[in-house]
């Protein structure tokens, strides 16, 4: 499919709007939250994140593929990428972040934000260290890698820079690890 | 022109405070409070809390404008819904550019307190002869700073002040109007501040990101 195309599909995607300011209150009230269950360990926070990022993207993967009407098989790993960035991040939160800084085997790309719906308005705490370990929309690394396993590709997502800690840029790295395999169930007998 | 503005929140607590000059007709923008002006503006500010309260609930503005006066300071006052106090006191330059004329109103401000004090316990006739002696301090202090002479003689150290800018009009329609607008920037940039989910009510704000916008609209504004 063709990147036009893909953009063309984030764009018609029908879908029912929610204020934009809720989304922002609601995930940052939760980091607020982990972070003060976890006594800010944000190393422990950020997995915490993660995880919970991860659940989402099981399901999510469905919302997806449901709504996006695209019942064909991406080809390649940079069509993945082009969908993800052009359709996913379009539906879900009306955002498209830019692809780069492919590595030469196409198994690693850059999703880069220019805006970010979910850290509006936030500032990390000033204590010294959420400004080198926490990271704020860890989330979105847990939905990424969850939704992917679901269609058998196994990645590995981080963060690598975030406007909130001062970077220029919000930089999230993805990287292919394998196609699963469809494994066949058990024998019977 | 000097001025101290303050956040003040629900508990009376100070969440913010931020001092800065005019930067209007030429001023740098730095306040020219001294160093025992600085330590009596917190007084001022927190003794005018009072003020605020009694004015808040007689109408349903925001935006309370001029609440009070301590000698030449004047405290202009903005209620945000969830009563959390924005003050600002500005004081004109006739004061501020003269280091030595303010001592006088702290000390007679202290003198006049223990008049009142002495009048209600003593004869009337030592409260009149104590009273006598500051009555000529206020009188000088009040005709300095309501005649644009003092600006003219201040004038060595902050030059082209004119009786027409907003600093030495403190009471003027443009003043209100200059600090309305003030207020309603640091409003914004406040409400943007407390959306942080880190923030928790009646914390201390300490963004660096606040400060500087406050700044922003105190040169834009005053």
């Amino acid at each position: 499919m063709s990147a036009s195309k893909a953009s063309r599909l984030g764009e018609e995607t029908r879908i029912e709007k929610v204020n934009a300011e809720l989304v922002v209150l609601t995930y940052g009230t939760i980091v607020a939250q982990i972070c003060k269950d976890f006594e800010n360990d944000y190393a422990e926070v950020n997995k915490q994140l993660d995880k919970m990022g991860y659940n989402i993207g099981l399901r999510l993967i469905e919302d997806y593929l449901a709504k996006s009407n695209t019942m064909r098989r991406c080809s390649n790993f940079r069509e993945t990428a082009e969908m993800i960035a052009k359709v996913g991040f379009k539906i879900f939160l009306n955002v498209t972040p830019t692809i780069t800084n492919w590595t030469s085997d196409n198994k690693q790309f850059s999703l880069v934000f220019d805006e970010n719906p979910l850290a509006d308005f936030v500032e990390l705490p000033d204590d010294g260290r959420a400004q080198e370990q926490l990271w704020f929309s860890n989330i979105l690394c847990g939905v990424l890698r969850g939704a992917l396993e679901m269609v058998q590709m196994q990645v590995e997502t981080h963060f690598i820079s975030d406007v909130l800690r001062g970077n220029d840029t919000t930089e999230m790295r993805v990287t292919l690890v394998r196609y699963i395999d469809d494994e066949l169930p058990p024998e019977d007998d | 022109m000097s001025y101290y503005f303050a956040i003040i929140g629900t508990q009376d607590n100070p969440l913010f405070e931020y001092d800065f000059g005019t930067s209007k007709q030429g001023g740098d923008g730095m306040a020219r409070f001294t160093e025992q002006a600085r330590q009596l503006n917190q007084f001022i500010i927190h003794s005018s809390l009072d003020i605020v309260e009694e004015v808040q609930w007689t109408n349903g503005q925001m935006y309370l404008k001029l609440i009070d006066r301590f000698f030449t300071s004047y405290i202009s006052c903005f209620l945000t819904a969830s009563n959390i106090k924005f003050l600002l006191l500005h004081q004109p330059p006739s004061t501020s550019s003269s280091s030595s004329a303010l001592p006088h109103p702290s000390s007679s401000g202290s003198s006049s307190t223990s008049t009142l004090v002495q009048s209600s316990h003593h004869p009337p006739t030592s409260a009149s002869t104590s009273s006598l002696s500051v009555i000529p301090s206020l009188s000088t202090l009040t005709g300095g700073s309501n005649s644009s002479t003092p600006t003219l003689i201040g004038g060595g150290g902050t030059s082209s002040r004119t009786s027409t800018s907003i600093a030495a009009n403190p009471t003027s329609p443009q003043t209100e109007e200059a600090i309305r607008n003030f207020f309603a920037e640091v409003y914004e940039n406040y409400v943007k501040a407390i959306m942080s989910p880190f923030y928790k009510t009646n914390m201390e704000i300490r963004s660096p990101v606040f400060r500087a916008r406050v700044a922003a609209a105190g040169r834009k504004y005053l």
